[in-house]
């Protein structure tokens, strides 16, 4: 059971990866001209409640599963992004939006937040994959 | 560019190809068919002769392109440089020639009675893909000739496939792809690092527009001096060109004189006359004009280049110690430049020593650092208008620099690091009016426009000449060649004086630019009106009056013979109108499937203005009464307005909604979020911000497609102008406000509204515009202020351009520029002319970089640091909230002031001290902060603290400083003292007052001049005298509580009262209304709340503000 919670964190996380990264390139292409603030902004917003549900998935899993280390290392990362995801003012076309990116240094604290992101799934694929390994350890030791 | 090419020419192929089919069938079959079907579209008969038809021509866009071609060499070019207003004979008449001569029926429209018909909501959702049904049952001139049955004969309608068929094609093939991701950065042709350089072969030599009729070239220096050619410039540095037999084409030289015509000529009355320290010959010449809010002399900037001319004989001599690097220019003790002023100007001297950056001879440090200490200096204003300080540059420099009019930084002296901007506490940024109503302006007209090869910065005066053939970019300082063709002088026509060029000497330079700088060909003027004729509206009554103006403006519309023009109207549901050439009367089409909207038919909805004229004047006249009797109350703006998008993405231009209430129906539909308890509220002010981002997603759209959303609002309710506005302010488009508006019970708005109408159907466009802000390495631009939508970190896409908008830029500092003693800035605008031209306007500014403290308070610009910090607080209210925007203004007078208390320490801490630069700075956040935008505490309701804080957002800063520091003149005894002589008027210059109550007397007459409006405020005990020579009444009981206007009365009095009022008026672009406020009348509480100095139920008296900044220091 502990082996099969596991296994899905790690795939979840991976995805989670994937989608930080994928915000970062998107964000640097903005950054460099590469493409223009509204289609970088509609395609990022897209992904912005995916990502937290990815994310909340994980952390409810933890709590179920009373792992209450992982959780709580993941709790605050969801708070903040279901926080940043409430608090986007209605006239706004999302968590990105197009006509603000560019103000008050906000492209630079967006790229920022993705690269932390992006190190603490990092974290966190590393800390699964050792609970996977540990848990698959323990099933064995206990069939022997 | 957000829509990818294929979709928006998609749909169009769409649209254009369904009505194909449904049209074939013939006369007899469509008839009756159109006729069942139509309720939904068209419903209503209409009297109309038969005989119209669709048959007209067909003019798609290619026709608009195949007369761009040979359209240059219209001489209409000509009032490129005129602001509108002052010179409306001069303005686009001069295309008239090649207008097609209107059709010439006059039918006058049938009594309305048809127009305005019963509206048969025939549910028709129109199919996905505009299959052949819907098209089918249009047939609207069908049923226009024949409303009463199948019996029509659709004579025209097998015309359509082929008009279609051959229109659609050329509109497919005539702009080119309008956008795709890649191209976005570059799109209208912008200065992209990635644009291909402009070519660098030799080539024939240029044409060049020549501003000035001009003194003799002066002989050139040597090249070994080369490094600081721009400091050698020449006084006046341009010869005419226009007879320059080099000059390759006609149309350019058609331009070109054209362009040296408006420069030269003196434009009375106009605002820009006297502008500009940019433009030293402009003073000379025009000095008898008008001074906009410069009273009598010319602002020290351009003393300098006068003198300079005096000075500029031994240039051969002062020269070379400028050598290395401009190090003279910063190295000077301020005191050594300062203090020339005195004795070039000993006029100037004592209006000016009060805040012009100047020193006094005697004083040993320059007179805007002179400590001041704020709460024992009563009389902190100083009676004549305050100047633009002058950066602390040498003299050459100073005189090549840009016009604080149209370029202005809060520091004149840029700080060298961060560290040192963070300890000066002062805000950093650029305050920008770009597309100002310029006289004089030197158009260039060049193959190559010579640019930095890796930053693509346009050479200009601050450049630096390593040698003839190289010359060193002074934003990033790469080294780049000279082309073969800026060799070559076509004013003096002498060859190898690179630094003579016009390009070189004038810091405001515009060039024709060359179709590199195109997309697609450079769009037609396009406007649509999108008018609101809801119950509400006819109320209101605007329709006549902007039906009015639109026909007396009618040739004075910016354009060329490529013009076109359409008009919608709307309440639940969308009426289009047919105006297609050869019509005998304009054809309603009514669209009443508001959830899906799409255009009936897919020509004739813009129509060429000269070939249509007839309709359009028949339909002008004839819309006032069409919806009078209507009961519609509800109110479609949303899909009016998706309409009006669809309408105008094929070429881009204008769209002018009119609109009087909140939007009821349909996509975009608010609700009332006000709640009139609150209004007056001192702690939360809530619903700054959009409702929806519908308004915002429409206007990138628009924006995508190179068009601007203007918006009129005439409410008398809430109408949540915070999310109308992000139509216009997302599209670069611009917002008026009329609140209460009426057309019987609101004389006033109503003149304000005709005033408006003709400034804004007459003042200059620019279409498809980008603007890129440079500045040098080192420093960066965070955010920007303004109506516009910024495309990638420094581009601006603006739709549209008008001269009456203001951008602001926050910047911050990077790196160190220690290694640097002059940091520049550039911005440089593209734009498609009203007359089809691409232009490049180019602005650059040039600062001196500091490393003292002291330099930096020294060369603070109080005014602009005022507008930036304004532009600033509007985002911190919106992004958080007033009372937080409310504090931060304060904060930042309490910061300043103590970083410059820290640094005079030795001084007594007795007082408040300020550096003179500084001086008004707790004034004028006094002001702001009793601005409607910021205020609280007094009721203000939602949407007129909304439209303050857009106007903060894009007035250029002149207007904006007004709004927020209105000035104050006392009226009733003008003398000839001091007077300034414009046009052989004497006009009066009454010193400013300051906003107290305590300057009113009783016994007096006073003035406010608040930019858009003027007060007259008239004392109980007035001079009977002054009310019978200027007001025409016999005393004061017997003024009436209305008055808008002063009399024409032959004393001397009013000859004066009046010369100095059209002096204040012929300043501005808009003219302001006048209202004459009796002491007693209640309407004089509009007039004391602008006296921001005293003491109101919620805020601070100026001295109570001083003690209280002064507490929150010593804390």
């Amino acid at each position: 059971m502990e082996a099969v919670v596991f296994i899905f964190s790690l795939l979840d996380c991976c995805a989670l990866i994937f989608l930080s990264v994928y915000f970062i390139i998107t964000l640097s292409d903005l950054e460099c001209d590469y493409i223009n603030a509204r289609s970088c902004c509609s395609k990022l917003n897209k992904w912005v409640i995916p990502e937290m549900i990815g994310h909340s998935i994980v952390t409810v899993l933890m709590l179920v599963s009373l792992h209450w280390f992982i959780f709580l290392l993941n709790l605050p990362v969801v708070t903040w992004n279901i926080y940043r995801f409430i608090m986007v003012p209605s006239g706004n076309m999302g968590v990105f939006d197009p006509t603000e990116i560019h103000n008050r240094g906000q492209l630079k604290s967006h790229m920022k937040e993705a690269m932390i992101k992006l190190g603490f799934h990092l974290l966190c694929f590393f800390m699964y994959l050792y609970s996977l390994g540990l848990s698959l350890a323990l099933v064995e030791a206990r069939e022997h | 560019m957000q829509a990818p090419p294929g979709p928006g020419y998609g749909l169009h192929g769409q649209d254009y190809a369904a009505p194909s089919g449904p049209y074939s069938p013939g006369p007899g079959k469509a008839g009756p068919e159109g006729q069942g079907r139509c309720g939904g579209y068209y419903s209503g008969p209409r009297p109309g002769p038969a005989g119209l038809g669709l048959a007209g021509v067909q003019r798609g866009y290619v026709g608009g392109i195949a007369a761009f071609g040979n359209y240059h060499g219209s001489p209409a070019a000509a009032p490129q440089g005129f602001p509108a207003t002052c010179s409306p004979q001069l303005a686009p008449t001069s295309c008239r020639s090649s207008l097609p001569a209107g059709s010439p029926h006059a039918s006058v429209l049938a009594a309305a009675t048809g127009w305005s018909a019963p509206l048969t909501p025939v549910p028709l959702p129109p199919p996905p893909g505009y299959s052949a049904s819907p098209w089918s049952v249009q047939a609207p001139d069908r049923l226009l000739r024949n409303h009463a049955g199948p019996s029509a004969s659709a004579g025209s309608s097998p015309a359509n496939p082929v008009a279609d068929s051959l229109a659609y094609p050329g509109r497919q093939n005539a702009p080119p792809p309008r956008s795709s991701p890649v191209m976005s950065t570059v799109l209208p042709g912008a200065p992209s690092p990635r644009a291909p350089p402009a070519g660098k072969h030799p080539r024939e030599p240029v044409a060049l527009g020549v501003p000035l009729p001009g003194l003799p070239p002066q002989k050139g220096m040597q090249y070994g001096d080369c490094v600081n050619n721009q400091a050698s410039s020449a006084p006046t540095p341009l010869s005419s060109a226009s007879d320059d037999e080099e000059e390759e084409e006609d149309e350019e030289a058609g331009v070109d004189s054209s362009s040296t015509t408006s420069s030269a000529s003196p434009v009375p009355n106009s605002y820009d006359a006297l502008e500009g320290g940019g433009y030293p010959d402009v003073h000379s010449s025009s000095a008898s004009s008008p001074a906009p809010d410069h009273a009598p002399e010319p602002d020290p900037a351009p003393a300098a280049p006068l003198s300079a001319k005096v000075m500029a004989k031994p240039f051969g001599h002062g020269y070379p110690t400028l050598q290395p690097g401009y190090q003279t220019t910063a190295a000077p003790p301020s005191a050594g430049t300062f203090a020339q002023y005195p004795q070039q100007h000993p006029g100037v001297n004592q209006l000016s020593s009060a805040l012009g950056g100047l020193s006094l001879q005697s004083s040993p440090q320059p007179e805007s650092l002179r400590p001041i200490n704020l709460t024992q200096e009563r009389d902190v204003l100083p009676a004549t208008p305050v100047w633009a300080p002058v950066p602390n540059l040498n003299l050459d420099l100073r005189k090549l620099n840009c016009s604080p009019d149209s370029f202005r930084c809060t520091l004149t002296s840029i700080p060298q690091t961060q560290a040192l901007l963070n300890k000066a506490k002062l805000p950093l940024g650029l305050l920008l009016h770009p597309f100002r109503d310029l006289t004089q302006l030197p158009v260039i007209t060049s193959n190559t426009i010579v640019r930095c090869r890796s930053c693509r910065t346009y050479i200009n005066p601050f450049v630096s000449f390593i040698d003839q053939r190289r010359w060193k970019c002074n934003l990033c300082y790469r080294v780049n060649d000279v082309p073969e063709e800026f060799m070559y002088n076509p004013l003096t026509r002498s060859y190898g004086e690179p630094h003579k060029r016009p390009e070189v000497q004038n810091s405001t330079v515009e060039f024709i630019a060359s179709s590199d700088y195109m997309l697609r060909p450079p769009q037609p003027a396009v406007y649509l009106f999108v008018l609101d004729v809801s119950h509400n509206a006819m109320e209101a009554g605007y329709l006549a009056v902007l039906c009015q103006s639109l026909l007396e403006n009618l040739d004075k519309l910016p354009g060329d013979s490529r013009t076109r023009i359409g008009f919608m109207t709307f309440d639940s549901t969308i009426h289009f109108y047919n105006l297609q050439e050869g019509f005998s009367q304009p054809q309603m089409l009514i669209v009443s499937d508001i959830d899906d909207v799409f255009l009936p038919t897919p020509d004739g909805l813009l129509v060429n203005l000269y070939e249509s004229r007839e309709l359009i004047k028949v339909l002008l006249n004839a819309l006032p009464n069409m919806f009078t009797s209507t009961r519609e109350t509800h109110s479609a703006l949303g899909p009016a307005l998706q309409a009006a998008f669809k309408l105008m993405s094929p070429t881009g231009g204008r769209v002018s909604v009119f609109q009087t209430q909140l939007p009821s129906l349909g996509a975009g539909l608010l609700q009332s979020r006000e709640d009139p308890n609150q209004r007056s509220s001192t702690k939360v002010v809530q619903h700054l911000g959009p409702a929806t981002d519908f308004y915002k997603k429409l206007a990138l759209d628009c924006s995508g497609q190179q068009t601007a959303v203007d918006l009129f609002l005439l409410s008398s309710q809430y109408s949540d102008l915070s999310s109308l506005a992000c139509m216009s302010r997302y599209s670069a488009g611009c917002i008026y406000y009329y609140p209460s508006f009426h057309c019987t019970h609101n004389p006033s708005q109503m003149e304000k509204l005709q005033k408006d109408l003709k400034r804004y159907l007459t003042r200059k466009i620019g279409f498809e515009a980008v603007m890129r802000i440079r500045c040098t390495k080192g420093l960066s631009m965070h955010t920007f202020h303004g109506n516009f939508f910024v495309r990638s970190t420094d581009l601006l896409s603006l739709a549209n351009i008008n001269p009456d908008a203001g951008f602001a830029v926050q910047l911050s500092i990077e790196e160190s520029l220690t290694d640097t003693s002059l940091v520049c800035f550039q911005t440089a605008l593209l734009y498609t002319s009203s007359k089809g031209e691409r232009r490049i306007r180019v602005h650059t500014l040039c600062l001196p970089v500091v490393s003292s403290l002291a330099e930096v308070h020294a060369g603070a610009d109080v005014q602009a640091a005022i507008c930036l910090l304004a532009n600033m607080a509007v985002d911190r209210s919106i992004s958080s909230s007033l009372s937080d925007a409310r504090d931060a203004l304060v904060n930042a007078v309490v910061d300043s002031l103590s970083a410059y208390g820290s640094t005079v320490s030795n001084l007594r801490h007795s007082g408040l001290m300020a550096p003179a630069s500084l001086k008004l700075f707790p004034l004028y956040v006094l002001a702001l902060l009793k601005q409607k935008a910021f205020r609280t505490g007094t009721s203000t309701r939602l949407d007129d603290r909304v439209y303050a804080m857009c106007q903060i957002k894009s007035q250029p800063l002149v207007h904006l400083m007004r709004m927020i520091h209105p000035n104050l003149h006392r009226i009733d005894r003008l003398t000839d003292e001091g007077a300034i002589h414009v046009n052989d008027r004497v006009v009066p210059q009454p010193p400013l007052q300051k906003l107290s109550a305590e300057k009113l007397t009783r016994e007096g007459a006073f003035l406010m001049d608040c930019g858009s409006v003027f007060y007259i405020w008239i004392g109980k005990d007035c001079d009977s005298n002054f009310i019978e020579d200027v007001l025409g009444f016999p005393n004061f009981a017997s003024i009436p509580q209305k008055m808008t206007h002063l009399p024409e009365l032959d004393t001397l009095a009013s000859e004066r009262t009046r010369s100095f009022l059209t002096w204040l008026q012929d300043s501005r672009p808009l003219s302001p209304v006048l209202h004459v406020v009796k002491d007693e009348s209640p309407a004089k509480m509009e007039f004391f709340q602008h006296l921001v100095e005293d003491r109101t139920e919620a805020a601070f008296s100026y001295y109570e503000f001083l003690l209280h900044v002064q507490q929150q220091i010593s804390k």
